[in-house]
């Protein structure tokens, strides 16, 4: 009996006693719930890219990377219950892929010295590296997204929106309504209409909202949306016959699974794009070799090559270089949380890397410094073809604009900065 | 063996008439108190408390409040959802407006906010009853959540429509934000637990609650016996919502932190504590107790056990979290329909003839 405990207690330790000589990644993941059919793609994708780093590379600067999953289910609380039961095993950065935890997480991550990184959602202002000193939302954000949509439709009318009508269909939550400012502030630049329409949570129903877009007859119809909330709506749009090519949905809303149940009615839907789609890159040959043939992929690993894949296989690549350029500064391999923030605060990205990585002309180069955690705001269009079922880009990165997106951005961080008392930094 | 009045000799009607009238019991009850008020504070971490403790107590507190109306009024409420979210933003605006006053003080006119509101909405039960009054219960909940993300000044015009807990003290010590340390707000949780179990314990032992028990058993013959409905109606909503106006005050401020209306305070939140009242038992504040630990502990147990212990794909565990958890309800109110503190009666009433059952 006194040696089965003390066998028990020796196991507990060593179950207990951290395991210092990996680099962790952890994942809020979300693979059930009414969000899982993105969710399962950018787990999978993620978890496959460091399995690839491990596999090719032997780690990160010879430390293996290990991704540490945990179930959210999109929902908060069991977002505070992963984020405190990961943290403690030297979590380097989280991505918590859902604004509502990103936003309950900006102040816990900014007090125990781990930085999160929200790519392309979460709370815009958190750009301003004054104010956000370790939360990281490049390379562009929602601002960006509507000021990149409208700058897209600006170009189709000849520079001029002047008496065009848009709807704005949005999830009725804190990631929804983030663009609504900013384009408020557009409208009024460029004397467009914009009326804003929300979708409840999930968002299987919006008749009564097509119904007010069939009436009021917009010119364009942006959308946010994410889930089952982006099929119905582009169902929707279907049957009221809304030409598709004047569609917009930000980058949350433009994956193979939000098109495919419309079929050939989806043909010509447009959404914005992060970063470049398709299987069309040498990392999917690794792939290929290194994780799926030796049986090491993620989930059922039928997710390959899909844009909500490629944007996670991004976003780990971005938490890479940074780790990289952490071991570095540092000079240290066993990098911290606090060594990874720096890594991050001074991350380049260039073509010459993205081509090491295997993902040529992927994304946008840019770079991260102390004052500007949100990079360039660059983001392209991208279309949707219902007879070869793929998306292609169909414009180059389109610029954001900046005059109208930076005074806001700072207008918000300044009254959180106020809220929470906090003194800027990078002074 | 437990349980045993044998040898307790009460010699005043004080004696007779407290809460916990077999010693055995009442000690049992101390130790209890002293363990949450004595040992848990100095061995509370980040990980205990935010993930287990705050959601039980915070929970139960919910729990002991919807079961004052339900289980001790009889009256069906879906509204509390809402009523909590009438709780968190009344918290967050008398938190961002007055900044230097004590959260205790917040939470307590939070409280007191949401019992108003709760009672405006149980007008109609004056005048219908059963699922129909569950209906009108059900669009508060609509009308609550839809009128916190449609009117910008109850997030003060905030961009996401989030709102935010700013850092605020007790006594010198901080209670919300993330720098509060875990003692602290588990503490501060515990108080308002603790007294809230108190109230409720004796007000359903003293003549509102006896008038409460009546409507809910025949409101008529209540009536007939000189039992005022309005009064005892409108109290159950009032003293209801302003238990569940607090724990959605601590819900917001010092358990998440940052709350979106539709998502935290949503209808599921007011099946969660329905649920924890019909599971740990209609009518008895042990049972909300119960309850809310059977369902906010169970689920972290189970993927603590799948996920750290068996290693398993989370996906699989959160699916059998799913499912387990959904047998265990099913199976539970077969097998006692009178929820949990049934089966702790029974149990008790067993440790009492033990070990020389007849």
């Amino acid at each position: 009996m006194k040696l089965k405990l003390t066998t028990l207690a020796l196991t507990a330790v060593m179950a207990a006693g951290p395991a210092m000589a990996d680099l962790v990644f952890p994942w809020l993941s979300y693979r059930t719930g009414p969000y899982a059919a993105g969710g399962i793609p950018l787990a999978d994708g993620y978890s496959d890219y460091f399995t690839l780093v491990n596999e090719r590379d032997g780690g990160i600067g010879g430390l293996p990377a290990r991704v540490l999953e945990c179930e959210t289910g999109y929902n908060t609380e069991k977002g505070v219950e992963c984020y405190e039961s990961t943290k403690g095993e030297g979590a380097l950065v989280y991505q918590p892929l859902s604004t509502g935890i990103t936003y309950q997480l900006i102040p816990k991550v900014t007090a125990d010295n781990i930085p999160m990184h929200t790519m392309g959602y979460g709370r815009t202002s958190a750009k301003n590296g004054k104010v956000f000193s370790h939360v990281f939302n490049y390379p562009v954000n929602y601002w960006d997204g509507a000021s990149i949509a409208v700058n897209h439709v600006l170009d189709l009318n000849e520079g001029s929106l002047e008496g065009k009508k848009i709807v704005l269909l949005y999830h009725n939550s804190a990631y929804g309504k983030e663009p609504i400012r900013t384009l408020e502030e557009l409208s009024k630049k460029h004397g467009f209409d914009l009326t804003a329409l929300p979708v409840d949570h999930p968002g299987q129903e919006q008749k009564s909202q097509w119904l007010q877009i069939r009436r009021e007859r917009p010119d364009y119809v942006f959308m946010w949306g994410w889930g089952v909330m982006n099929q119905v709506a582009i169902q929707e749009a279907s049957n009221i016959r809304f030409p598709m090519e004047n569609f917009i949905g930000v980058w949350w809303s433009g994956a193979e699974i939000d098109v495919l149940p419309a079929g050939e009615k989806a043909n010509g839907y447009k959404s914005l794009a992060l970063h470049d789609t398709g299987k069309g890159f040498p990392i999917y040959d690794d792939l290929q070799k290194y994780v799926v043939d030796a049986g090491k992929a993620s989930g059922s690993g039928d997710q390959l090559g899909t844009v909500l894949y490629n944007r996670s296989l991004y976003l780990g690549f971005l938490a890479h270089m940074a780790a990289l350029k952490a071991q570095e500064i540092h000079g240290v391999d066993e990098i911290t949380p606090a060594m990874m923030r720096d890594g991050m605060e001074s991350l380049e990205i260039t073509e010459e890397m993205m081509q090491k990585a295997g993902l040529p002309n992927f994304g946008p180069e840019f770079s991260v410094n102390c004052e500007n955690h949100g990079g360039p705001g660059l983001g392209m269009v991208q279309q949707w073809d219902a007879n070869a079922k793929s998306w292609s880009l169909i414009t180059d990165p389109i610029a954001s604009d900046k005059d109208v997106v930076n005074p806001l951005i700072l207008a918000d961080s300044g009254a959180f900065a106020a809220e929470n008392k906090i003194a800027e930094r990078c002074n | 063996m437990f349980y045993r009045e044998a040898g307790d000799f009460k010699t005043t009607y004080a004696e007779d008439g407290q809460t916990f009238p077999i010693r055995f019991d009442r000690y049992r009850y101390f130790a209890v108190l002293i363990f949450a008020f004595g040992v848990v504070p100095f061995m509370v971490n980040d990980y205990w408390a935010n993930a287990l403790l705050l959601p039980f107590l915070i929970y139960a507190i919910a729990a002991i409040g919807l079961n004052i109306l339900v289980g001790y009024c009889g009256q069906v409420s879906l509204g509390t959802g809402g009523f909590m979210a009438v709780g968190a933003y009344a918290c967050y605006k008398f938190m961002t407006s007055f900044p230097e006053v004590s959260m205790f003080v917040h939470v307590l006119l939070a409280g007191g906010v949401t019992a108003v509101v709760c009672v405006a909405f149980g007008l109609p039960s004056l005048r219908i009853k059963g699922f129909y009054l569950a209906v009108a219960t059900l669009a508060a909940q609509f009308f609550l959540v839809w009128l916190f993300n449609r009117v910008p000044w109850f997030y003060n015009y905030s961009a996401s429509g989030q709102i935010n807990a700013p850092e605020r003290e007790v006594l010198g010590v901080i209670i919300t934000g993330p720098n509060a340390p875990a003692w602290a707000t588990y503490m501060f949780c515990l108080v308002f637990l603790t007294v809230c179990a108190l109230v409720a314990r004796n007000l359903t032992r003293g003549t509102v609650g006896r008038s409460w028990m009546a409507i809910r058993d025949m409101d008529i013959a209540a009536e007939i016996i000189g039992v005022n409905p309005l009064k005892a109606k409108l109290t159950a909503f009032a003293v209801s919502g302003f238990f569940i106006g607090i724990s959605g005050a601590l819900f917001f401020a010092v358990y998440l932190g940052a709350v979106e209306v539709g998502e935290a305070f949503g209808i599921s939140k007011s099946f969660l504590v329905l649920f924890m009242v019909i599971i740990g038992g209609l009518g008895s504040i042990f049972g909300a107790f119960a309850g809310a630990a059977f369902l906010v502990l169970l689920p972290v147990v189970l993927k603590v056990v799948g996920v750290d212990v068996l290693g398993w794909p989370t996906d699989i565990v959160a699916h059998f979290q799913l499912v387990i958890v959904g047998a265990l309800i099913v199976l539970f109110l077969i097998l006692e329909p009178h929820g949990l503190a049934q089966l702790w009666r029974v149990a008790k009433e067993k440790l009492r003839l033990w070990p020389f059952p007849h």
